[in-house]
């Protein structure tokens, strides 16, 4: 196991186009961390360039304390994970996760640990006797991770590798991969385009846009703390809700009411002019349903209600809202960008499944106004972000993480020690 | 449901009344047709026969379908080693995978076959040798395979050799070039995949006991690189031995089943430096090639040793002349200052012993050889003599054909 660093790391391809651009990331041992971003954000350039299958540019690419640019990708001892895994008919299970090191002629009672070790994580010690052909699907793939944990590798890479099972599988694995890191704490690097996948999976998250590293962060850091426009567009679903607006005094002027900002927001934004108020869904409710204490903690507004889903637990209503062109434009290109559907000059409110809010009628709305965020709708800047409160919330998945690859190193002293006894 | 076929789609047309809203698996078996010895795969698929022709049914995610599909047409036009596809199936009911539609290779032989074959199976070293022949032409053509193994290739027999195409290019991705990197992890997953496959086979009791899985796979590594080593390396060489060592390099690269497209020769005061651009081309090429050269018909080996010979005679003239020379013009002044001579200084009583591209490729040979043994470039004159004097009259008179005496008269 070891720690990954990326110092001001290049792509370069042969037209001069930057897919990875100066790009400086630490991973430390026993880290899980996602690369996440739509496509042609550079995500996967990055992991092959780790891995060894594209040449870097410029930069530092250093495993384990050692630099690596030149290594070709077997001296760089990393693994990975269920590339196109195949399962042997003839070779029993034990063998279909033995055979790398077989093919290593490491001796036979170091495969047979290593092996054993390894089903003991994987849950599959009373298969590994039989022949693969009546595993179920997940099974399959733990076997693809057994060959992966008994190279001893210094690191897992995943590259999309959820991406093409159905829905069931996926969530399955999901939690899979997820509960095996935790148990072995080895080193992840893991990509994905999907939001969802890297915020319940990474310890931190790095997001990226163009070649260009925007945020790395916890997942709540990244949720409650986004540093622009397009981290804090990308990560939730349904997205968070941008509303143009003009300041005066601590007051936002929006379609939906005034909002009034707390002394440190108000600061942040005060001189400018045009603005971009980021809501998340869950800010919003049924105002007929909330708390007479919680209702001056922010505001409310009446608004016409395009459409309700209601999904048994929850319930979505969409808001249509007006927009001067360019907000429209801007928020336009950033759909685009992130690969999105929605029209975003309508707003996504989350209310109580209980809420009799009806489509096509007007409605009254509470909105919560101490977690709002407001954009610089030119750059993109969220001029509101608590850096603090972000480097906070980061600081807590680490100590998580800490103690978690803590407990699996002793773990696995305690195996070594039964199994040498 | 939608289906995409690549032309020409009537053959494929039958294929349309098959049960597609149904899960492969579930396909009755009396539309299927039973293939023995087949590799293995993460998928489902089947084989069935139309008019005549059988077709390989794979059922995956659409994505990964629409993604071979493109790529296997690409690789069929530019005659890339690779089975060829059909079309896929897709928005199928009940939110079923594609299903991607390629045509069985005929006489193909799966590895599961040919290694557990006892007559065949003394030839591990020359399947790898073949896979490892796929591997190289690949990557000379930008291809990163991403899964090269024995189950995803199918050998076929050519002329006593075997020939290897690429049956699963489902993770393949095309660039102008690819980095060593990625070669090396693609025979890194060659190596791991060929060991483990020929494990498997040895656990199943379906592989000769001389044949050791560890061996073979270890091997691989070894002779691709020599092989990549062959066909891409540079050389440097005296400026007096530059002709006769072009085609030298050249006529090995063709025995290794290689075409060369374009010859590089940098002169310095050390002498010359040679790069030569291997590329893969399609059947009947090098004969379509030289007869827009030169309008001269011959065989397609032939050919490729015509062209060769035009190739390392432009470099000549380009070196000689100080500029570039168009490949128009060095194919007409190489038909008549090289090849014309040659073929008008055959003996009237030898004419027609050999086709007059066959003795110009023997003359070829007989230069190398005489230059071989003297160290040094002999030139053609004389090698024309020698072969004249004492190659050619060995030649048995019953080859002669008949057009060719009766035009002797």
């Amino acid at each position: 196991m070891a720690s990954i660093e990326m110092k001001h790391i290049v792509k370069q391809y042969g037209d001069g186009f930057p897919a990875v651009n100066d790009v400086s990331l630490d991973i430390a041992e026993g880290e899980f961390m996602i690369l996440v971003g739509p496509s042609g954000c550079g995500k996967s350039t990055l992991l092959r360039m780790i891995v060894g299958l594209e040449d870097i540019t410029s930069g530092d690419m250093v495993i384990g304390g050692v630099r690596v640019n030149d290594k070709a990708p077997r001296e760089r001892n990393l693994s990975m994970v269920f590339q196109n895994y195949a399962l042997y008919p003839h070779l029993t299970v034990f063998e279909n996760i033995a055979f790398p090191l077989r093919l290593a002629k490491v001796p036979d009672d170091e495969v047979k640990r290593r092996v054993n070790d390894a089903a003991d994580v994987l849950e599959l010690h009373e298969h590994l006797g039989r022949k693969p052909a009546n595993l179920s699907g997940g099974q399959r793939q733990r076997v693809a991770m057994g060959r992966a944990i008994v190279r001893q590798a210094e690191a897992f890479l995943f590259d999309e590798p959820l991406s093409n099972l159905d829905a069931k599988l996926r969530g399955q694995m999901r939690t899979e991969i997820s509960r095996l890191q935790r148990r072995l704490g080895i080193t992840t690097v893991y990509v994905t385009h999907d939001q969802t996948e890297a915020m319940t999976l990474g310890d931190r998250v790095c997001v990226l846009r163009k070649g260009k590293i925007q945020q790395v962060a916890s997942p709540r850091e990244l949720y409650e703390q986004p540093v622009n426009l397009f981290v804090a567009g990308f990560i939730g679903s349904p997205p968070m809700n941008f509303l143009p607006a003009t300041i005066s005094g601590n007051e936002l002027s929006t379609p939906f009411g005034p909002i009034a900002l707390d002394e440190r927001r108000t600061a942040a934004v005060a001189g400018r002019d045009l603005l971009l108020v980021g809501i998340r869904p869950e800010y919003f409710e049924d105002a007929s349903l909330v708390d007479e204490a919680k209702l001056p903690l922010g505001s409310t507004f009446r608004a016409r209600v395009d459409v309700t889903e209601w999904l048994g637990d929850s319930q979505f209503a969409y808001i249509p809202y007006e927009a001067p062109e360019a907000i429209t434009n801007q928020l336009r290109d950033l759909s685009r960008e992130l690969d999105a559907e929605e029209l975003r000059t309508q707003a996504i409110v989350s209310i109580d499944s209980t809420s009799r809010i009806r489509e096509g009628r007007d409605a009254e709305f509470w909105l919560d106004s101490r977690k709002v965020h407001v954009f610089d709708p030119q750059t993109g800047e969220n001029l509101t972000r608590d850096a603090e409160a972000g480097a906070a919330l980061t600081r807590m998945a680490t100590e998580d993480r800490v103690e978690q690859v803590e407990e699996a190193r002793a773990r696995a002293d305690g195996s070594t020690s039964v199994g040498a006894a | 449901m939608r289906y995409l076929f690549r032309p020409p789609a009537v053959d494929a047309a039958g294929l349309l009344s098959l049960p597609w809203h149904q899960p492969l698996a579930e396909w009755d078996a009396s539309l299927l047709l039973e293939v023995p010895q087949r590799g293995i795969s993460r998928h489902v698929v089947r084989f069935v026969a139309s008019d005549g022709q059988v077709y390989a049914l794979k059922e995956i995610a659409e994505p990964l379908a629409r993604h071979e599909y493109a790529l296997l047409g690409a690789f069929e036009e530019e005659g890339l080693p690779a089975v060829s596809v059909v079309g896929i199936c897709v928005d199928r009911p009940h939110e079923l995978d594609a299903v991607l539609v390629t045509r069985y290779l005929e006489y193909s032989m799966s590895y599961r076959y040919l290694f557990s074959s006892p007559r065949l199976g003394q030839s591990a070293d020359r399947l790898i040798d073949t896979l490892v022949e796929l591997l190289v032409r690949l990557h000379l053509a930008g291809v990163y395979w991403g899964d090269c193994s024995l189950s995803n290739t199918l050998f076929r027999l050519d002329a006593g050799a075997f020939a290897a195409y690429l049956v699963d290019a489902e993770t393949v991705e095309r660039h102008p070039t690819i980095s060593a990197g990625k070669r090396a992890y693609d025979v890194e997953l060659a190596q791991e995949r060929v060991g483990a496959e020929l494990l498997d086979l040895r656990s199943g009791g379906l592989l000769p006991g001389d044949i050791d899985p560890i061996e073979v796979a270890d091997g691989l590594v070894g002779r691709y690189e020599a092989l990549w080593d062959e066909v891409t390396r540079e050389e440097v060489f005296r400026p007096d031995e530059q002709r006769y060592r072009v085609a030298e390099r050249l006529q090995r690269l063709n025995d290794l089943g290689f075409d060369v497209g374009e010859v590089e020769l940098v002169t310095s005061s050390d002498g010359a430096r040679l790069r030569v651009e291997t590329r893969v081309a399609e059947a009947g090429h090098h004969r379509r090639e030289l007869f827009r050269l030169t309008g001269l018909e011959v065989q397609e080996n032939q050919a490729r040793r015509l062209l060769n010979d035009i190739r390392s005679y432009r470099a000549y003239l380009e070196q000689r002349e100080g500029r570039p020379v168009r490949e128009s013009v060095a194919g007409h002044r190489w038909l008549t200052e090289v090849y014309q001579p040659v073929v008008d200084a055959i003996p009237p009583h030898l004419v027609g012993r050999l086709a007059p591209a066959e003795v110009f490729h023997e003359v070829l040979e007989h230069r190398w050889f005489l230059s071989e043994r003297a160290g040094r470039d002999v030139g053609t004159k004389a090698a024309v003599r020698s072969y004249f004097e004492t190659v050619l009259p060995a030649t048995p008179e019953q080859v002669t054909p008949p057009s060719a005496v009766a035009e002797r008269g």
